[in-house]
């Protein structure tokens, strides 16, 4: 199907860009179309403006400074195939990159764009909540930065007001930390059916600091706090990671999909959390 | 809204609504019809072309962000008769029966070539997941992916833009 008729605004700077965001309610952002064009093509969505940010000069970059990588609202999927810093966050993203869309998707969509889209089972929404990053959202009058703990209210439903737009995102780096990731989707470069991002500290030979992100188990990406804190201070064996990826199972509340049952995303659930810490704690070693 | 494009080398200026897609303004306002539809949202590849060098979904893309662009479509890869080595590829492996999807497969493969990709067989399976083919013909396609990424290794200087030539005589040639 087309689109319904809209007005097309591309600003070339940020500031024009939000007092037409302000002055036009019914507007949406375009960033790099691969959730909003499908949408609007379906006439799931039909704005009466559209504000492309793409010719806003500055936000495609990856910067990092005092511990933290900045990801601009107009970086692509494709850029973070090769970060470009040095530290174990840059492998994660690698990696993860590797499994949002195909080529032709990664091209064009922005690691901000998934995060403001907020699918269940978007792999950047679980790792922005696994790395507890920031969003910082601009609006005509002034700056918020949300955590990601508050940022996924639902599905397809975030905390971002409607005259907001998300400029970058914030995530701390992970210095002497690893990570393990593993997902299980339909095909090659579908959205997870359901996915696992595990970072884990090491504190000799126990477990220091351990974080969890899923994708696609909940409504919305989760963050399994029991299993957590059930491996802090404990040695690493392969017990205490079966036994933390049953905690992390049993406290989900699956959705349920055509595509599977809510018992099967569990399952699915224990097992790559399970792969994921094991990851993780291999790379440590 | 007037916007200029440049299509497989060729300057072009369209007069289009925003909401008309790159696809439309290809097929419709420049009857370029090489370039197919299939889905229209995303999932089916079929759209795909270059924008800048780099393999886009022409459906989820307005005309209007294209502006200033060099777009390069299927009917840009042949020179003159003698055929692009990726299409050459599919006619040799017959990688495709009805080829509704072959278009789209083929510029995915060439934006892969001209983004410096060079997948391995596990990864060439992935590369190709981008797209379907509802006669199912995914064995005779990865073959001809795979028989033009040899041709493209074997030829000395891969050549950004520019198609390379097929190293071995067309055995069998499009009507
Ligand atoms: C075939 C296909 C397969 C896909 N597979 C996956 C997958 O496996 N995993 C996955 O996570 N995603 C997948 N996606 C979705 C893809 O990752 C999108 O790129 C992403 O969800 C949205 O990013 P975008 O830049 O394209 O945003 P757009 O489509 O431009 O926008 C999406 C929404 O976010 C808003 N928005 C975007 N940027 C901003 C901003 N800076 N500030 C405020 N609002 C903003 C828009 O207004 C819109 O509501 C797939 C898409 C397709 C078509
Ligand atoms: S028509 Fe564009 S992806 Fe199917
Ligand atoms: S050859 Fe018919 S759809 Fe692929």
């Amino acid at each position: 199907m087309k689109p319904s008729p809209f007005r097309y605004i591309a600003p070339l700077d940020l500031d024009e860009a939000l007092s037409a965001l302000a002055a036009s309610p019914d507007t949406k952002v375009l960033a790099g179309g691969q959730s909003l064009v499908p949408a609007m093509n379906l006439r799931l969505t039909a704005p009466g403006a559209i504000i492309d940010i793409n010719g806003i000069p500055g936000y495609d970059r990856v910067t990092v400074a005092g511990g933290t990588a900045t990801i601009g609202m107009l970086v692509r999927h494709m850029d973070l195939a090769r970060p470009g810093f040095d530290d174990p966050l840059a492998g994660a993203l690698a990696e993860i990159s590797q499994h949002v869309g195909h080529l032709p998707i990664r091209t064009r969509g922005t690691f901000v764009g998934s995060l403001v889209h907020a699918d269940p089972a978007a792999e950047w929404c679980a790792l922005a909540l696994a790395t507890e990053a920031t969003v910082v959202a601009r609006s005509a009058g002034g700056t918020r930065e949300i955590p990601a703990a508050g940022f996924f209210l639902g599905p397809f439903t975030t905390a971002l007001r409607e005259d907001e737009i998300v400029t970058e995102v914030r995530i701390p780096l992970l210095g002497s930390g690893t990570f393990g990731f593993a997902e299980i989707a339909r095909t090659a470069g579908d959205f997870a059916t359901v996915a696992a991002l595990a970072l884990v500290r090491l504190d000799g030979d126990a477990f220091g600091e351990v974080r969890i992100g899923l994708a696609g188990a909940e409504s919305t990406p989760s963050r399994p706090s029991a299993a957590e804190t059930s491996l802090a201070g404990q040695r690493v064996t392969t017990e205490a990671i079966a036994e933390a990826a049953t905690i992390a199972a049993d406290s989900l509340q699956p959705i349920e999909d055509a595509q599977c049952s809510s018992g099967y995303r569990r399952h699915l659930a224990k097992v790559l959390v399970m792969r994921a810490l094991q990851q993780a704690v291999g790379r440590a070693a | 809204m007037k916007v200029q494009l440049t299509v497989n080398g060729t300057s072009q200026t369209v007069d289009v609504e925003p909401r008309r897609t790159l696809a439309d303004t290809l097929r419709e306002d420049l009857g370029m019809t090489g370039t197919h539809l299939g889905c229209e949202h995303g999932v089916c590849g079929a759209c795909t072309v270059l924008v800048d060098d780099s393999p886009v979904r022409s459906c989820l893309m307005f005309a209007v962000q294209a502006g200033g662009s060099k777009i390069t479509t299927i009917e840009g890869l042949a020179d003159g008769e003698r055929l692009h080595p990726i299409q050459q590829a599919f006619v040799d492996n017959f990688g495709l029966q009805c080829g509704f999807c072959t278009p789209g497969f083929v510029m995915l493969l060439e934006g892969a070539h001209r983004m410096g990709i060079e997948p391995d067989a596990d990864a060439l399976v992935e590369l190709l997941a981008s797209n379907l083919c509802r006669c199912t013909g995914y064995v005779a396609i990865k073959e001809a992916a795979a028989q033009a990424l040899a041709v493209r290794r074997s030829s000395t200087a891969p050549s950004r833009g520019r198609p390379a030539q097929p190293a071995r005589r067309p055995t069998r040639r499009y009507r």
